[in-house]
């Protein structure tokens, strides 16, 4: 299913009469989907369990400045090491606050929605009260190279960019996980049945909490980069990042009540909604009718799955 | 009123059929409720009465045959039609909304209106206080429903359906959950019914009670009518013998294993609200049955010894394990297998396919350190589904494609692929065919004869006291008997005694 319509929205480029084919737009569009594509591989998982989180927006602010705290305060010591540092805080922090969030969840029985709200609001507090106000600045300067860099630079110049390496890298490690691992098969089966689940002995709490705390590991990495990219720790950044990651996992087919998904559906629902955007822009579209558009294709995916569901229960 | 014979029944149910993807519930089923009488509707567990009156109630369409009421050819597509048709049903679950007030309840969605659209209570009251009237009864209008009893609550449902004007009300098991006294006030209110017309029908486990109210008899066996006589030409001895059918002895296997050690003991073990003080015993190679009516708890024990439910009194022992167990993975891992009552809520994964639905609860089987090999998953599933005769197209198959017998078989193949010390099957044989009966029966006679102890929860008597060595009886949250059926000599009588309580039935006869 998202297959046809990324080769819809792909055929549809034709309108820019060939701007978009060019190897640099391609490379920029993927570049702009890393970071929220990345996230979304965390969030597909947790869409599986039959969760949303609605604070890796927030998350990503608030691990970036945490990161960027740690380098100002370590930046007398080699930039390895500096970088090092803020890059295990900022991951910690994510991973900390995921934990929090998937406890929750998992033990206090609060509706996800709810729980990640709180902590979408509190995340945004906290990155504020850390960078006191203001961005923070004063980073070593090779951390440019992890928002903007590219990999392989000598050998295939600026063909991939380290933020699309690190997201295609997340895309493995977690479509592997979901496929073809017990632990995925634990993920998929506690969305789909959780009373089923729990009575084939699958540990329910434990796997909730491990999708959260993924989830909020990768808003850690993802928060770093992104500090790297603007070269400053700004709380007020990953607004709004929550619904276009959400809308990314909807567009690739995983159903929101849980039990039904793939990363490989998230990865072409980023994709997607990249090019969308990309080929809009090259339109010279409104911003306003690129809003309309992307909400119209969020529903109409959201019918398609459960026009699909509907097909699957009358099998039944 | 006398029932009229010239007058054309109020039902006539004509060559009704039903299938549910591979099963049959409903075969060629027909016979006439008469005005104004109290019909009651006979048979076990899946015998097709909660299919035959649902489609009455409009909820699902027969594939076959035609109903008529009143001598009208009538298609009921809905509950709503059934409704403006005369046709209301008291089910066992009862329909109330417990922060309304009684009255509130009576009218539900139709109160009557005052000026300013405003509900209008002084009608409400007297409205309900005029339907009570017939009934012989007076409940506490405005209170909350919520501090009504049980029993309360029925009166306020079949009050609903008067309303309604209903001329056929159907009460599902109704007595269920009443005591003796309830049921015989329940009694005088269905006899004031029918003096005004209306005809009950009267779905019932209880023999005894179908004699006392009933003027005729309807007997379902498999989705098929087996007889519909009046009640005065009926025997006790005929109405068991049909409702059961079959000849116990050919359709259960022969028992030769050995008993060795005990395997289960729990002592006095509680859980609050659900079952008290339990104890009892499950040796190795022994069948046990737990039985007793809708609601005694017999489900709540099981699910406690899986660790499903927490039970803050009494000890439980597996072998040399000592419980409870905190969660179900802990009681697996002590080595007890658990194939819960409710296949679609609670055993699978009916989008899921096949091979992920049966290798669930041994998912480890398939991987090396995490990792899943899913070639040796599928060889795995084959092995399970060829053994266990699970018929299905492949193994990637969604699950909610088979039928109700190969997706029962599937969820005991999910555990069986192990050996256990304690296997527990709760109702193991529900929405199952025939045929996939006999096959499920023979996987508990081998487990048993290869030394697993197994305890299996069952609210069919005859599938009790053919399957298992011992039968312990359940009333109201206690373990009531035990009953010796080493030599399947036990009766449903000796169960209904201790089931229903011993006064109780003495007084019923």
């Amino acid at each position: 299913m998202p297959i046809i319509l990324l080769a819809l929205v792909v055929a549809m480029t034709a309108l820019t009469g060939g701007q978009f084919a060019q190897v640099d737009n391609i490379v920029n569009v993927l570049r702009q989907v890393s970071f929220e594509g990345a996230i979304a591989f965390g969030m597909t998982a947790i869409i599986i369990t039959g969760g949303i989180d609605l604070s890796v927006g927030s998350l990503v602010a608030l691990t970036g400045v945490v990161g960027a705290v740690v380098m100002r305060q370590t930046g007398a010591l080699p930039f390895e090491v500096s970088i090092g540092a803020g890059l295990t805080a900022a991951i910690a922090c994510g991973a900390l606050v995921g934990a929090v969030n998937g406890s929750v969840v998992a033990w206090g029985s609060v509706p996800p929605f709810i729980v990640t709200l709180s902590t979408m609001l509190i995340a945004r507090g906290a990155a504020f009260i850390v960078a006191g106000g203001k961005p923070v600045y004063e980073l070593p300067e090779q951390l440019i190279t992890l928002g903007r860099g590219f990999l392989f630079e000598g050998v295939s110049g600026r063909l991939v960019p380290i933020p699309v390496a690190m997201m295609l890298a997340v895309y493995a490690l977690f479509g592997t996980l979901l496929a073809r691992t017990v632990t995925g098969r634990e993920i998929v089966a506690v969305g789909s049945n959780e009373a089923a689940a729990r009575l084939a002995g699958i540990p329910v709490k434990r796997t909730k909490l491990l999708v959260y705390l993924l989830t909020g590991a990768i808003c850690g990495l993802v928060g770093l980069m992104h500090v790297g990219k603007l070269m400053a720790g700004d709380p007020k950044v990953g607004d709004m990042w929550e619904l276009n990651v959400i809308a990314a996992v909807v567009v690739g087919g995983t159903s929101l009540f849980g039990g039904r998904g793939t990363m490989t559906g998230t990865l072409l629902g980023a994709l997607i909604i990249g090019v969308l955007n990309n080929s809009l822009n090259l339109l010279h579209v409104e911003h306003f009718w690129q809003k309309i558009v992307l909400g119209g294709v969020i529903l109409a995916a959201s019918l398609a799955d459960a026009g699909f569901r509907r097909l699957e229960g009358s099998r039944t | 009123m006398a029932p009229d014979p010239s007058a054309p029944p109020r039902v006539r149910f004509h060559r009704i059929g039903k299938r549910f993807g591979g099963v049959t519930a409903l075969d060629d089923v027909s016979f006439d409720v008469s005005p104004g009488s109290v019909h009651a509707l006979v048979g076990e567990n899946g015998a097709g009465k909660s299919t035959l009156m649902n489609i009455l109630a409009g909820v699902i369409r027969p594939d076959a045959g035609s109903l008529e009421l009143d001598g009208e050819p009538v298609t009921i597509e809905s509950p709503r039609q059934a409704q403006s048709l005369g046709v209301a049903i008291v089910h066992q679950e009862l329909a109330i909304v417990e922060h309304l007030s009684v009255c509130q309840n009576v009218f539900l969605g139709r109160w009557p209106r005052g000026r300013l659209g405003m509900i209008d209570r002084r009608r409400l009251e007297t409205e309900t206080a005029r339907l009570f009237e017939p009934l012989g009864m007076t409940l506490p209008w405005r209170a909350p429903a919520g501090a009504l009893s049980v029993a309360q609550r029925q009166m306020v449902e079949i009050a609903r359906a008067l309303s309604q004007e209903a001329q056929t009300l159907v009460l599902d098991e109704p007595s269920a959950v009443l005591t003796p006294r309830e049921v015989s006030a329940l009694f005088g209110v269905v006899r004031s019914l029918t003096d005004t017309g209306v005809s009950v029908m009267y779905i019932s486990h209880r023999l005894e009670e179908v004699f006392e109210i009933a003027d005729a008899v309807t007997v379902l066996r498999d989705g098929r009518t087996i007889s519909t006589r009046p009640i005065d030409v009926t025997t006790r001895d005929q109405l068991i013998r049909e409702t059961v059918g079959r000849e116990l002895s050919t359709q259960f296997p022969q028992r030769r294993h050995a008993i060795g050690e005990v395997v289960l003991e729990t002592k006095g073990l509680t859980a609050v609200h659900r079952f008290d003080n339990v104890s009892f015993t499950v040796r190795s190679g022994e069948v046990f049955a737990l039985t007793g009516l809708v609601g005694a708890g017999r489900s709540s024990v099981a699910q406690a010894i899986f660790g499903a439910i927490r039970t803050p009194r009494g000890s439980l022992r597996i072998g040399d394990t000592a419980g409870p167990f905190r969660s179900p993975r802990a009681a697996q891992r002590a080595g007890i297998a658990f194939v819960p009552e409710d296949r679609k809520t609670e055993g699978l994964l009916l989008e899921r396919s096949v091979r992920e639905n049966l290798t669930l609860a041994y998912r480890h089987d398939a991987a090396k350190a995490g990792l899943l090999s899913l070639k040796r998953e599928r060889r795995l599933t084959r092995t399970m589904i060829e053994e266990h005769g699970v018929k299905t197209a492949s193994t990637e198959q969604p699950m909610s494609t088979l039928s109700g017998g190969n997706q029962q078989k599937a969820l005991l193949a999910r555990w069986l692929c192990h050996a256990h010390r304690l296997v527990i099957l709760d109702e193991p044989t529900r929405g199952v065919d025939v045929g996939a009966k006999a096959d499920i029966f023979a996987m508990i006679h081998e487990l048993a004869s290869k030394g697993a102890a197994v305890l299996m929860v069952t609210s069919v008597l005859p599938e009790a006291l053919g399957m298992a060595d011992r039968i312990g009886v359940m009333r109201e949250g206690k373990l009531v008997a035990i009953l010796d059926n080493m030599d399947r000599q036990a009766t449903q009588v000796a169960i209904l005694n201790a089931a229903v309580g011993e006064d109780e039935y003495i007084n019923a006869t």
